[in-house]
């Protein structure tokens, strides 16, 4: 866990106090909403089609029990008992009123949560693995960083009005679990030659109307001169990035219209006359910073102890989860447990109140009260001892959120798409909604692989269509919902950009077509245990589109 | 991108004018001199003229709704008014999925950990 400074807490408290006085003059008539709409958006608050909506970031994806146990409270207490994890490490409510929130937003503050950085055209909430701290691959944990970032870009007065908005995702793992090369700016930690850890630095990558996977811009970035690059970054982006076309505002098209090269030479400028001032980091602050995160006192356990060798009650179920949602953890002894808010005919990403407070419970007995949230909509329990597995199994299984379908073809991104955004084009949930019943048999899920469907409601792409091994992307077409698909995109390490397989289908179609798409991979693989990905990269996507297409 | 805010203004058919109520974001629709949140008491025009009127006077309204725009609609045979488009049709009824805690009610909400 993080534990938040004075600081921070009174940055939050009067945060609140100031949002509760330009609610009441909003409401007074003081203010109009021209003057008002900005400053709601400074904390995180929309107006979607039937409601307004809160978006609360949850920095680096770590939660405590006590912070799920208030997301709970605030569901019931101000939404309709519910919440929705997004593809950034925020959750969402879609039906808070405008004269509650801040009353919502004071219960969220006595946990030190908020909704600034979760709109506008700022530095956003700074991703990172859900894994972070945990993941046996990782270097070090990248929240130490996100957070030194966080810290300086927190309503930093220069950074509060760039072009557009402003995505950072931190990784120091070797398998990218953060969609690092979709962002506006992406930090991976190497090791050097010489042994030295430091960072890549990409940018110019996202999604959108527009998308380009980001380009290394910087190949080893040593720790102490993080602060300053990324500073540098934010200026060239806050100088050059165009203002006249929201369209052409972020920095994507700044580094593709420059060049990424010539784009790196202006970053390298700015950095020289900075990089030894006041924003090198020193040792002593970073360590500060990382003291605050703290870690279990992990009792000394071996591996694969004899509790796991038998299932509960013999339930094959419980097999399928080991297999699919637990994954190692760096402490032996212990796991990682995904919990899947992905169920049959369900809405990826939401969760009831009561399952909120089930898992704060779980988490408090078995997890060390920590709580993780991926940018798959999926929640993680990140300390589990493999003994407690089954008890932990149980306690899921109860609450509808041990589907062993992790990285399945049900497990799917999805953006609320026209049943709640005023953006979207057409619904993304009922397709959703739609393929997991489809694929409701385990076997059959299983038997596809790991197979990642994304969908978003219109080409803003917060459902990373793009980046789906299936991407649909919801169009409209004379009123009539239809729906284009890509194969072969992926968001990892080796991210690329999805192919258009064919004409855009009609709303009724598309899970027939997924199917169908599905069928063609288990006929084109050349063994079962080429994955989707595998198999699209070799054959490309024109033997796909002859066998889905030949019919239509 | 297509949000009717961002839209020119086209008349091609019975229309009303739509808003969010500024305290809660409900859907309301402006009728003879005020908001209704019921479609069927909604000012429906096909005049041009009389669209600019409303507009001018929901948008004159601040107070009380937000972001005001012209939305199509269908007149039934019997009078009634009906959203015109999909996007007004899920504004006027909601998601067209069950909400999570309908879709979950057979299901125990809260499991103590034993």
């Amino acid at each position: 866990m993080y534990l938040y400074d004075e600081l921070d807490r009174t940055l939050v408290g009067e945060r609140v106090a100031e949002f509760r006085g330009q609610v009441a003059r909003r409401l007074s008539g003081e203010l109009n909403e021209d003057e008002f709409r900005p400053l709601r958006l400074m904390n995180g608050v929309y107006l979607q089609l039937h409601a307004y909506m809160l978006r609360i970031s949850i920095p680096y994806g770590t939660l405590s029990s006590a912070q799920l146990r208030m997301l709970a409270h605030v569901a019931r207490r101000y939404d309709r008992g519910y919440g929705h994890f997004t593809t950034r490490q925020n959750i969402q409510y879609h039906w808070i009123k405008l004269e509650e929130l801040p009353d919502a937003m004071a219960d969220l503050a006595s946990v030190g949560m908020h909704g600034m950085q979760t709109s506008g055209n700022v530095v956003r909430n700074i991703t990172t693995d859900q894994w972070a701290g945990v993941a046996p691959d990782e270097i070090e944990d990248p929240r130490i960083w996100a957070e030194v970032i966080r810290q300086h870009v927190t309503l930093h007065p220069e950074f509060s009005f760039m072009p557009r908005k402003f995505k950072i995702a931190v990784g120091t793992s070797r398998h990218d679990r953060a969609a690092l090369r979709i962002h506006d700016m992406a930090l991976q930690m190497h090791r050097n030659g010489a042994g030295e850890t430091g960072f890549e630095v990409m940018v110019g990558g996202g999604l959108g109307r527009t998308a380009f996977i980001a380009k290394t811009i910087k190949p080893f970035l040593h720790k102490r001169d993080v602060l300053s690059y990324v500073e540098a970054v934010l200026r060239t982006y806050n100088q050059f990035g165009r203002r006249d076309n929201i369209y052409k505002a972020r920095i994507k098209i700044l580094v593709h219209e420059l060049g990424a090269e010539a784009f790196a030479k202006e970053v390298e400028a700015e950095w020289q006359s900075i990089k030894d001032g006041p924003l090198a980091l020193d040792e002593e602050v970073v360590a500060d910073i990382a003291s605050r995160f703290r870690y279990p006192a992990y009792a000394r356990l071996q591996n694969s102890p004899a509790e796991l060798a038998e299932a509960p009650g013999g339930d094959r179920r419980f097999e399928a989860w080991i297999g699919n949602s637990v994954a190692k953890h760096k402490v032996p002894g212990y796991a990682i447990v995904t919990l899947s808010l992905k169920p049959e005919g369900g809405t990826p990403g939401d969760v009831t109140a009561g399952q909120m407070d089930a898992i704060a419970d779980v988490a408090d007995r078995y997890s060390f009260g920590e709580i993780r949230v991926g940018h798959e909509q999926n929640l993680a329990l990140p300390h589990v001892a493999q003994r407690d597995l089954p008890a932990v199994w149980r306690a899921l299984n109860a609450i509808g959120v041990a589907i062993p379908n992790v990285n399945l073809i049900t497990d799917i991104i999805a953006c609320p798409g026209l049943d709640y955004c005023s953006l979207a084009n057409a619904r993304s949930i009922p397709i959703a909604q739609e393929i997991t019943r489809r694929f409701r048999n385990l076997d059959l899920a299983r038997d596809l692989g790991r197979l990642h469907v994304n969908i978003s409601g219109c080409i803003n792409a917060c459902g990373h269509h793009h980046v789906g091994h299936i991407g649909i992307l919801g169009v409209e077409k004379n009123g009539e919902e239809f729906y284009q698909i890509t194969l072969g995109g992926k968001a990892d390490e080796n991210a690329t950009l999805g192919t258009l397989i064919g004409p855009a289908v009609p709303y009724a179609q598309v899970a027939d077509l997924v199917e169908d798409i599905a069928a063609a991979y288990i006929e084109l693989r050349e063994r079962p245990d080429e994955l989707f990905i595998d198999t699209v990269k070799r054959t490309g996507v024109e033997p796909f589109r002859e066998r889905v297409y030949a019919a239509r | 991108m297509t949000s009717p805010l961002q839209q020119k203004l086209k008349i091609n058919g019975p229309v009303v004018v739509t808003a969010n109520r500024l305290a809660d974001g409900a859907v309301v629709y402006r009728g003879e001199g005020g908001w209704t949140t019921k479609l069927d008491s909604a000012a429906v025009t096909a005049s041009a003229a009389v669209v600019q009127d409303l507009l001018a006077a929901a948008r004159a309204d601040g107070l009380h709704a937000v972001d005001a725009y012209v939305a199509p609609v269908q007149v039934t045979e019997d009078g009634g008014v009906r959203p015109g488009n999909l996007r007004e049709r899920i504004r006027s009824s909601g998601p067209t999925i069950d909400l999570p805690l309908q879709a979950l009610r057979a299901k125990v909400d809260h499991v103590p950990v034993r």
